[in-house]
C-alpha cells in the first residue's frame, strides 16, 4: 500500500547505500512529492467514473439508512421519527402480504430453476458435434427482455382458448386453471415463466462446473463398479457443491428483488395475490411519495437478502470443511 | 442501477465452451466418449436433444407464428401453429399503430450512450485501480465492490428524490446518469487489467510514455475482448431494462421499446397478433447482437469467483 512510484524499481535510480543525512532528506522529500503526483494521476483516472458512482449510487445507499428514520413525503420536509416507520411496517398488511408473496416466489423459483438447470447441464454435457447449438438455443431466453417474455407467456396462459389451456383440454383436463386470472394460480404462472427464462443461464454455470470435474474420478468409480446413479450421487453432486452455492446465492438475490416480470404479467394482482416487496416500495415511495416509509421497506428488503446470502455463505463454508 | 448487468455478469461465459477463459483446464468428463459410442445411440441422442430444445423454445415459435396471423386467429380453436395466410403487413402496420420508431430511437439513445460512457469511464477507472499505486486506492475499490451486492431496489428511493431535486425525472438524462457509472463495469475491466503483466506498463514508463498514453496506446488495444464483453452485457441489460424507464419516463415520446410494448398490452387488448409483431421487433436487436458477439459472452467465471 505504500505509494512508491514504479520508476524507483529501475536499477539506475536505486538508492545508493551510503548517503549523507542531508541527501537522504532531500530524497525522502522528493519521494513524497512523487507519491503525491502518482496519487493525483491515480485519482484523475478514477474520478470520471467515481464522481458518477458516488453521486448516484454510493450517496443514495448511505442516504437510505437515514431516510428510513424520517417522515418525509413529496410536500413536507423530512422529520426524524426514530423507529416509527419500522413499527408501522409491522402492522401493515400490505407489507406482510408482499413479504409472503416474495417468499412464495423465491421458494418456487429457486429450487425449480436449480433442478431444471442442473438437469439440462447434465444432459448437454457430452461430446457431440454441434452440442454448442443446443446450449446456445437454451441460453437465448435469458437475453430476451422480460417484457417480451411476460407478454408472450400471458397470451400462452390466456384462460380462455389460450394455447396451454387448449392443450390441457385436449388431454382431458376439463377445467384447467385460470392462470394469471386466478388468485391461486397467478404466482405459479409467474414462477413457471421465470424458470423458463432463467434455466439456460444457470445451465451454463452448471456446465462450467461440470467441466472442472476430472475424468479420472469417473473412471476410477467405474472400475470399482459404481453405476450411473452412484457416480452422480458420489462424484458429480459433491464436486458441484461450489457451483451450486454460487448459483443459489445468485438465484436468491434475483428472486427477492423480482419486479419486472410481475409488474408486466399481473401488476401484483389479482387483488394482492402477487404483490411483491419491490412493487410495494415503488408504489409507496415513488407513486405516493412516502419516502421515509418506503426507505424503511427498502432496508427490510436489504436485510432479508443479506441474511439469506450470509446463511448460504456460512453453509457453503461448513460444507467445504 | 441496471441490476441485470450484474446478473449477466457472471455470465460472460462462452456458451460453446464455458471453460474457455478459466485458467486451469482439466480434462472434462464426457460420458458419451467411452469407446462404445454406437451410431444408433448418437442418433437417438440428437433426436432427443432436438425434440427437447424445440419443445422448450415453443414460446418463441408461437410468438413468431402469431406475429404473422390475423388478430382473430391467435386464439383460434384448435390452435393454429402455422398462420392460414401470412399477414406480412403486420410488420408494416405496427409502425403506425404505435410510435414504434420513437420507442426504438429512445432505446437506442439510452443503450448507446450508456454503453459508451460505461466503457470509457469504466476502463479509465480500472487503469487507476490496477496499474497506478496510491494511498487509499484499495479502500475506494472496496466501496465499489460493496455496492454490487446491494439490490438496486434498496436505494431507488433516495436516487429518485435526488433526480427530482435535479429536475431530471422524465428525462433520458436521468437514466444515463444512473446507469453509466456502474460498479460492475469497473470491476470487470479491473479484473482484466490485473491479468496484464505490470512489466509491460513499466517498460512503457521507462520508454517515457505518460500514464494516459499507456492507457490509450497499450491497455485499450490489449483489452478488446474485455471491452467487447462489457459492451455486449451493457447493451443487452440497457436495452431490456424495464424498471428504470418505467419509474423515470412518464411521457409517451420518451418511452423505450419495453415501456411502449407494455402500454400496448393495455391499450389494444384485442390486437394480439400485432402485440406479437411488436415483441418480435423488440427482440431483433438483441438477437443480432447475440449472434455477432456470441464468442465475447466469454468466461468471467474465473474472475467472478467460481473456482472449483
Amino acid at each position: 500500500m505504500t505509494a512508491s512510484p514504479p520508476t524507483i524499481r529501475h536499477p539506475k535510480i536505486t538508492a545508493p547505500q551510503f548517503t549523507t543525512p542531508q541527501l537522504s532528506k532531500e530524497r525522502a522529500l522528493s519521494a513524497r512529492r512523487r507519491a503525491r503526483r502518482t496519487a493525483l494521476i491515480g485519482w484523475s483516472f478514477i474520478l470520471p467514473n467515481f464522481a458518477g458512482f458516488a453521486l448516484f449510487t454510493l450517496i443514495p445507499v448511505v442516504a437510505c439508512f437515514f431516510i428510513a428514520f424520517t417522515q418525509w413525503d413529496a410536500y413536507n420536509p423530512p422529520v426524524l421519527v426514530g423507529v416509527n416507520n419500522f413499527t408501522r411496517l409491522l402492522g401493515d398488511s400490505n407489507f406482510w402480504i408482499s413479504v409472503r408473496n416474495t417468499a412464495y416466489y423465491a421458494f418456487g423459483h429457486i429450487p425449480l430453476t436449480l433442478a431444471i438447470a442442473l438437469g439440462l447441464a447434465l444432459l448437454l454435457n457430452r461430446a457431440l458435434r454441434g452440442i454448442g447449438i443446443f446450449r446456445t438455443a437454451l441460453f437465448f431466453p435469458y437475453l430476451t427482455s422480460l417484457v417480451a417474455v411476460a407478454i408472450v407467456f400471458n397470451l400462452l396462459f390466456a384462460p380462455d382458448n389460450g394455447p396451454i389451456n387448449q392443450i390441457l383440454n385436449s388431454v382431458g383436463i376439463a377445467n384447467p386453471p385460470r392462470w394469471t386470472a386466478s388468485t391461486e394460480w397467478a404466482m405459479p404462472t409467474v414462477i413457471i415463466t421465470s424458470v423458463w427464462r432463467d434455466m439456460g443461464y444457470y445451465m451454463i454455470l452448471f456446465l462450467a462446473g461440470l467441466q472442472t470435474i476430472p475424468r479420472e474420478y469417473y473412471e476410477a468409480a467405474e472400475v470399482d463398479g459404481a453405476n450411473a446413479w452412484q457416480r452422480f450421487r458420489n462424484i458429480t453432486l459433491p464436486s458441484l457443491r461450489p457451483t451450486t452455492y454460487f448459483v443459489l446465492i445468485l438465484l436468491t438475490i434475483s428472486s427477492f428483488k423480482v419486479f419486472d416480470l410481475i409488474q408486466v404479467m399481473t401488476e401484483g394482482g389479482p387483488g394482492r395475490a402477487t404483490l411483491v416487496l419491490s412493487q410495494l416500495i415503488y408504489r409507496d415511495g415513488i407513486v405516493q411519495g412516502d419516502y421515509g416509509y418506503a426507505s424503511a421497506m427498502s432496508l427490510a428488503l436489504f436485510v432479508i437478502v443479506l441474511s439469506f446470502t450470509i446463511v448460504q455463505f456460512k453453509l457453503s463454508e461448513r460444507g467445504n470443511k | 442501477m441496471s441490476t441485470t448487468t450484474q446478473e449477466l455478469a457472471v455470465k460472460m461465459i462462452d456458451v460453446d465452451n464455458p471453460l474457455a477463459a478459466t485458467v486451469k483446464r482439466e480434462p472434462a468428463y464426457r460420458p458419451a466418449r467411452r469407446g462404445r459410442k454406437s451410431p444408433l445411440r448418437v442418433i437417438f441422442m440428437y433426436v432427443f436433444l432436438t425434440a427437447l430444445v424445440l419443445v422448450l423454445l415453443i414460446p418463441f415459435g408461437w410468438m413468431l407464428s402469431s406475429s404473422l396471423k390475423r388478430n382473430t386467429e391467435v386464439f383460434a380453436v384448435p390452435i393454429q401453429w402455422i398462420p392460414t395466410s401470412f399477414q406480412w403487413n403486420n410488420y408494416v402496420d405496427i409502425w403506425t399503430t404505435i410510435p414504434l420508431l420513437t420507442y426504438l430511437k429512445n432505446s437506442a439513445t439510452l443503450t448507446l450512450s450508456i454503453t459508451f460512457l460505461q466503457l470509457l469511464t469504466g476502463s479509465f477507472a480500472a487503469y487507476g485501480f490496477s496499474k497506478v499505486k496510491f494511498k487509499g486506492r484499495d479502500v475506494l475499490f472496496v466501496s465499489y465492490i460493496a455496492t454490487i451486492a446491494i439490490p438496486w431496489q434498496a436505494y431507488m428511493i433516495p436516487q429518485y428524490i435526488m433526480m427530482q431535486k435535479l429536475h431530471l425525472t422524465n428525462t433520458l438524462m436521468a437514466l444515463i446518469l444512473l446507469q453509466a457509472f456502474s460498479a460492475f463495469g469497473v470491476f470487470l475491466m479491473r479484473q482484466f487489467y490485473l491479468s496484464i503483466p505490470d512489466e509491460l506498463v513499466e517498460a512503457a514508463r521507462i520508454d517515457g510514455l505518460n500514464e494516459y498514453r499507456i492507457w490509450a496506446r497499450i491497455m485499450l488495444p490489449l483489452s478488446k475482448p474485455a471491452l467487447a464483453s462489457l459492451a455486449l452485457l451493457t447493451f443487452v441489460a440497457t436495452w431490456n431494462d424495464y424498471m428504470g424507464p418505467f419509474i423515470y419516463l412518464t411521457s409517451n415520446d420518451l418511452w423505450t421499446v419495453q415501456i411502449g410494448l407494455q402500454s400496448f398490452v393495455g391499450q389494444y387488448a384485442n390486437d394480439a397478433a400485432l402485440l406479437m409483431t411488436g415483441s418480435v421487433i423488440s427482440i431483433i436487436p438483441i438477437f443480432i447482437i447475440f449472434l455477432l458477439g456470441q464468442r465475447y459472452f466469454i468466461a468471467g467465471i474465473a474472475t467472478s469467483g467460481l473456482k472449483g
